[in-house]
C-alpha cells in the first residue's frame, strides 16, 4: 500500500479523514478550536471532491439533532465541536447513544467557562463522560486522523456513538508529519455505510424512539449497557482490520509501557502523552523505576488492562486536565482508584491536575514531582499551596 | 409483563402507525361535540388539530374521534365565530 507523508494539523488530518471516509452527512456549528474541520470539508464538498449533505446548523443543539435525525435514517453521520458547543449538545448526546445510532464526532478538547477561555483541557468531554459515547483520545495528529477512520468502523458495529477527542491548539493547530492512506483503502476498510443501521427511509414504517415507561425503559438502559461492555472486544477486532488494511497497530484501549518492574507509574490521557512518557524514560536514567500507561479509550472505562498494567507498582500518579471540583480530585484519578480497589496491593496514590485552560506541563514540573516523589493526594500542579486532599 | 432487556439490542424501535393503538381519548375532561348543521366545513378545525381527530370525508367535516381526541378544545377555538359549529362540553353531561 502506497502512502502519502504531508504535513498537516490536526484539524486538517481530521477533515481529510471525513474526506475519505465519505459520510453521506455532517451537520455541524463552528467553535474554536474545531473550526477549521468543518471549515475545511466543507471546501471540500464546494469543489465537489466528496458528495456529503452539508448542513451548516444554527447551533450545536441542532446540529447533532440533525445528526441524529441521518443516522436514523440510516446515513453515516460525522460531526465536530468543542467545549460550549458539546455542552450544548449535552441533552441530544444521551438521545444519539440511547437509540443506538452510529454518530461519529470529533472533539476539539477546550476548557470551559466561566472565565472563558479557549485553549486545550478535557473539561468539555469529561462532563460527557456518561452520556453512553465511546470515547477515544487522541495522542497526536497521526493518531487523531487514525482512530477518527477507527471510529467510524468502531461506531457502525457496536451501533453507539463514538467521540474521537483531540487536544485543542496542542494537536489541532500543530502541524505534524502524517502518513495519509490510500483513499480506496480506506474505503475497503469502511464500505459504503453503515451494515446495519436503521431505515428509517425504508419500505416498511418504524417509529424510533417512542414512549418507554418504568415497566420497560430501565430495560433499554440495562441493554445499552451491555452494548458499551462488548466495545472492547469490537475494538479489538477493528485494531486487527485497521493493521490488515493499513499495516499499522494502534493499541485499542490503554498503551502501558515500563510497568513490569515499576515503582511508579504516570498515568495520562491525550497529547501529553510525549511529555510523559518522556519524563518517565528520564528519571529511568536517572535510576528511578518509572512507567509510563496512556489511557486510549476512556468510555467504557479500562478497568482490566489498567489493573494488569499497574499491579505492584508502589506509586500511581495520574495526571490529568479536567477536575470534578468533588474534593475527590479530577474524572481520571476517581476512575482510576476505583479500578484499582480490587488488587489484592492497593498502590499509594497521587492525582495531579495540571493544564487546565490550556497551561503548558513544563518538563522541569514532570521532573520536580519524580525527585521529590509523589505526596499523595490531589495536586494542582503548579499552583501555589493547592494540595486538597491529604494522602490517607 | 417483564420485558427481556437482552431482546433490546436494536434499541428503542417499533413499528410505525402504534399510536392508532394508544387510546388517548380518556384523558379527555371537555368533549368537543360538533353541529353539523352549523358546521361550513371550513377545515380550520381539522387543520389546527394536534391528534388528527376530526374526520374529513369527501372534502367535509364528519364527525370526531373521540378514541383519540384529548379535549384540548383547540377545535372550538378556532371555529369561525358566525358558525360556531363546536361546543365543549364537560365530559359525563349530555
Amino acid at each position: 500500500m502506497s502512502r502519502r507523508r504531508v504535513g498537516l494539523t490536526g484539524n486538517e488530518a481530521v477533515a481529510l479523514a471525513w474526506k475519505q471516509i465519505r459520510p453521506h452527512v455532517v451537520a455541524a456549528y463552528p467553535i474554536t478550536p474545531a473550526t477549521q474541520i468543518v471549515e475545511r470539508f466543507s471546501e471540500y464538498v464546494a469543489q465537489g471532491e466528496v458528495d456529503t449533505e452539508f448542513v451548516a446548523a444554527e447551533s450545536e443543539h441542532s446540529a447533532l439533532s440533525a445528526c441524529v435525525g441521518a443516522a436514523a435514517a440510516g446515513a453515516r453521520v460525522l460531526t465536530a465541536t468543542a467545549s460550549q458547543g458539546l455542552a450544548l449538545m449535552h441533552e441530544v448526546l444521551y438521545i444519539a447513544s440511547g437509540l443506538r445510532l452510529p454518530i461519529v464526532m470529533n472533539v476539539a478538547n477546550r476548557a470551559l467557562s466561566a472565565p472563558i477561555n479557549i485553549h486545550g483541557d478535557h473539561s468539555d468531554t469529561m462532563g460527557s463522560r456518561d452520556a453512553g459515547w465511546v470515547q477515544i483520545y487522541a495522542r497526536s495528529v497521526q493518531d487523531a486522523y487514525d482512530r477518527t477512520l477507527l471510529a467510524v468502523w468502531v461506531a457502525e458495529r457496536a451501533r453507539l456513538p463514538v467521540m474521537v477527542c483531540l487536544d485543542g491548539f496542542t494537536l489541532t493547530h500543530s502541524l505534524e508529519p502524517l502518513e495519509v492512506y490510500p483513499d480506496e483503502a480506506v474505503q475497503a476498510f469502511l464500505g459504503e455505510g453503515p451494515p446495519d443501521g436503521y431505515t428509517l427511509l425504508g419500505g416498511e414504517p418504524i417509529t424510533v424512539g417512542p414512549l418507554a415507561l418504568p415497566d420497560s425503559y430501565m430495560e433499554f438502559r440495562r441493554a445499552l449497557a451491555a452494548a458499551m461492555e462488548r466495545v472492547p472486544e469490537v475494538l479489538e477486532e477493528g485494531v486487527r482490520a485497521f493493521r490488515a488494511h493499513f499495516g499499522q497497530d494502534l493499541p485499542p484501549l490503554v498503551d502501558a509501557r515500563g510497568t513490569e518492574d515499576a515503582e511508579v507509574a504516570l498515568v495520562v490521557l491525550g497529547s501529553y502523552a510525549d511529555a510523559v512518557e518522556q519524563a518517565a524514560l528520564r528519571a529511568r536514567v536517572r535510576g528511578q523505576r518509572a512507567g509510563f500507561v496512556r489511557v486510549v479509550t476512556f468510555r467504557p472505562f479500562p478497568a482490566a488492562p489498567l489493573r494488569e498494567a499497574l499491579r505492584g507498582v508502589r506509586d500511581v500518579v495520574v495526571l490529568e486536565r479536567a477536575d470534578t471540583l468533588s474534593g475527590l480530585g479530577g474524572p481520571l484519578g476517581v476512575e482510576v482508584r476505583a479500578a484499582l480497589y480490587d488488587l489484592e496491593v492497593r498502590p499509594r496514590f497521587t492525582d495531579v491536575i495540571f493544564g487546565l485552560g490550556g497551561r503548558e506541563l513544563r518538563d522541569e514540573e514532570l521532573d520536580g514531582l519524580l525527585r521529590a516523589g509523589p505526596p499523595g493526594g490531589v495536586v494542582y500542579l503548579g499552583v501555589e499551596g493547592s494540595r486538597v486532599l491529604e494522602p490517607a | 409483563m417483564a420485558t427481556d432487556w437482552q431482546a433490546l439490542d436494536r434499541g428503542p424501535v417499533i413499528p410505525g402507525g402504534s399510536s392508532v393503538a394508544y387510546r388517548t381519548g380518556d384523558w379527555r375532561q371537555e368533549r368537543p361535540v360538533l353541529d353539523l348543521q352549523r358546521c361550513v366545513h371550513c377545515m380550520l378545525c381539522w387543520l389546527y388539530c394536534p391528534d388528527s381527530a376530526i374526520r374529513v370525508a369527501g372534502g367535509r367535516v364528519v364527525e370526531v374521534d373521540y378514541d383519540h381526541c384529548k379535549g384540548c378544545g383547540v377545535c372550538a377555538a378556532v371555529c369561525p365565530p358566525r358558525a360556531s359549529a363546536i361546543r365543549m362540553v364537560p365530559e359525563g353531561s349530555a
